[in-house]
């Protein structure tokens, strides 16, 4: 994944599009991530004044959510399942492997709705089935 | 010739991706359809080619394989070691009953001339020809109930919405499938997307709504992409837009992803994701049918109900209630899952029992090794010993037998399972997940982890286990909503079912 570098001006045109989104605060910052990679800090003041909010608004979904992210991301993104039906199939045990080989690339998913196919992990954006130390390995970049 | 592949992302998550590309690559002529999936996953990838005695079946099919399947003239139906015969004589699908799930994997997903050829639109044609009540007639008499879990007969729901006096209304769907162990909002999206439009076109002309959400998890992507095309195609097609099929009626419907909140698959919070903000659970009252998206009156339904909308409205309530048991009426979508040997969806009629469907589908672990538990309804749902087998799999069976149906998602467990780890999991998931705005759910789980940990570690464990007790029965009685009170559901049960795994380590095996 590239994303584009933090930018004002990039974030306003970015904004521009949801003008008219019922509720886009969410959507706003989702937006930005996918953009930019990470919802940097300067954009709290920036949404906040867009949609009419207070920063505490903004800064309140920014920090409820699991997935946006507020520095940017490495080069690889993975994520084991560590919900129940992928722990039936060994999913604690590989998420321990995957963490002690790879560190920080690595968070907690919690399903991936794979779940007759488990353990299951994503890999920067792709699903992976009856996942492995090797194949999870094999499809970072 | 046309050759199916499916884009359903578990088939591709054990490679579909890259069978579709060599049987392109390496087979001229042929016409590849990303199909949903059948549903038998452990057959995933399962490719199927259409031939004169119907779609012949091959799985499960890996890259290695499509010389050989070549050499075996597979376009023909040749006979290969992968052959699984005939599709519609396959016995795990031809025993099913299939409902909800009747053209998955069955048509092209963004084809709406295939769905139409398959029985759809008529459901909503005939809608825009009656009026809200009689709509709302036929649905509450089908005893369709929601399938997110709750059960909520969905026609009373809509006739809350429909005698709301508003000027906007609005079909919320949520699709924050976030239950471990469920994967058939996924599965319906991926594979038949446009039974949910049609579904949720059906609840706007009833209720008299003229936009929709779908509140799609961040974890689907791939569900998301496939929807947004569905959308995309259904209003250039006139199905959504300033007028559906040509009537008085308007529909506006956007997807909304989630940010990775499990709570936001309850109703409320939801709604306020939607809105932009924190996940916050609301209290009720009011309803969402009366004060719902943005204070207005909001339908509020689960993907399985509403695509079970349009088969209700195709063929009538009749046809549909004349399955199930008792008051669950009509069919359940049932995902097996966690150590199973044939996981997959498996759509029968309510009052199916546990042990046909994990026995008997299902085959028995992946493991090779006894089952131990089976986790009924996703993370907030029970776990049961194989002495519950004989239990009908309907709503009130279910909570009779101390759980719960859920969203219909069954986790196999073999007998490596440690019951503690599994209770202290539901408390520190509950702990990540809670909203944070009841006192019970926020500061419960915590210590309910807590509490659990003394137990495994031998700590004064029989008064740890009152307390435990102690503290599931604040939780269910004192929690905002289902997050906070039903996470007891999984740690009482463990202990009830399975109290020879809460002794303390030292006093174990």
């Amino acid at each position: 994944m590239s994303f584009a570098p933090w930018s004002k001006d990039a974030a306003l045109v970015v904004l521009a599009t949801l003008r008219d989104e019922e509720g886009p605060v969410l959507l706003a910052l989702q937006a930005l991530q996918r953009e930019f990679g990470y919802v940097d800090k300067e954009a709290v003041g920036l949404v906040a004044d867009y949609f009419n909010k207070s920063r505490a608004d903004v800064h309140g979904v920014l920090t409820f959510y699991h997935d946006l992210l507020t520095s940017a991301p490495g080069d690889n993104q993975i994520s084991v399942c560590v919900a129940e039906a992928c722990q039936a199939v060994g999913s604690r045990d590989l998420e321990k492997q995957v963490k002690a080989k790879f560190g920080d690339e690595v968070h907690d998913g919690y399903c991936y709705g794979n779940c007759a196919l488990g353990p299951s992990a994503m890999v920067n954006g792709c699903i992976i089935g009856r996942a492995s130390l090797d194949k999870i390995a094999k499809a970072r970049r | 010739m046309k050759i199916y592949v499916p884009g359903d992302s578990a088939a591709i998550s054990v490679g579909a991706d890259l069978v579709a590309e060599a049987i392109a690559a390496k087979v001229s002529g042929a016409t590849i359809i990303r199909n949903g999936s059948r549903g038998a996953l452990w057959l995933e990838p399962m490719v199927e080619v259409e031939t004169e005695k119907g779609r012949i079946a091959y799985g499960p099919v890996s890259v290695d394989d499509i010389d050989s399947l070549i050499a075996a003239d597979f376009i023909h139906g040749g006979v290969h070691e992968l052959s699984l015969g005939e599709t519609e004589k396959i016995e795990w699908l031809a025993s099913q009953d299939r409902v909800t799930f009747k053209r998955v994997g069955i048509i092209d997903p963004l084809s709406i001339a295939d769905y139409e050829a398959h029985g759809g639109l008529v459901g909503l044609r005939r809608a825009i020809s009656m009026s809200s009540s009689e709509i709302i007639d036929e649905v509450t008499e089908s005893g369709v109930r929601g399938r997110g879990g709750a059960g909520f007969p969905a026609g009373i729901k809509w006739k809350t919405v429909a005698g709301a006096i508003s000027e906007q209304k609005y079909i919320c769907c949520n699709a924050d499938e976030g239950d471990s162990g469920t994967f058939a909002d996924r599965m319906l999206i991926e594979g038949d997307p446009y039974t949910l439009i049609e579904g949720m076109t059906i609840a706007a002309v009833a209720v008299g709504a003229t936009r929709g959400y779908v509140y799609l998890r961040s974890e689907y992507p791939y569900a998301i992409a496939t929807l947004q095309k569905a959308i995309d195609a259904a209003h250039a097609f006139g199905l959504l837009g300033s007028s559906v099929l040509g009537s008085k009626f308007a529909f506006e419907l956007k997807i909304r992803a989630g940010a990775g909140s499990y709570v936001c698959g309850e109703e409320t919070a939801m709604l306020e994701s939607l809105e932009g903000k924190r996940g916050v659970v609301r209290a009720k009252p009011p309803l969402p049918a009366i004060e719902g998206l943005f204070g207005k009156p909001t339908v509020i339904n689960n993907v399985l109900t509403l695509s079970t909308i349009p088969a209700v409205m195709a063929d009538g309530a009749a046809a549909y209630k004349a399955r199930g048991v008792g008051r669950s009426l009509g069919t359940q979508v049932f995902q097996l899952a966690g150590n199973i040997k044939r996981g997959g969806i498996v759509e029968k009629p309510f009052g199916i029992s546990i042990e046909e469907i994990v026995n008997g589908y299902g085959a028995g672990t992946l493991s090779g090794s006894p089952i131990r538990a089976v986790q009924i309804g996703g993370p907030l749902g029970a776990y049961f010993g194989t002495d519950k087998f004989a239990t009908s799999l309907d709503y009130e069976s279910m909570i009779a037998a101390g759980g719960m149906l859920g969203h219909g998602g069954i986790v196999v467990f073999d007998s490596s399972v440690d019951l503690a780890q599994q209770a202290r999991f539901a408390m520190a998931f509950c702990a990540i997940e809670s909203c944070g705005k009841c006192t019970p759910c926020r500061i419960g789980s915590t210590r309910g982890v807590e509490t659990i940990d003394l137990i495994i570690q031998g700590v004064k464990v029989e008064e740890n286990k009152k307390l435990l007790l102690d503290l599931c029965e604040v939780m269910t009685d004192g929690s905002l909503c289902a997050m906070g009170g039903l996470t007891p559901m999984p740690v009482k049960s463990a202990m009830i079912n399975f109290p020879e795994d809460f002794t303390g380590e030292v006093n174990r095996r």
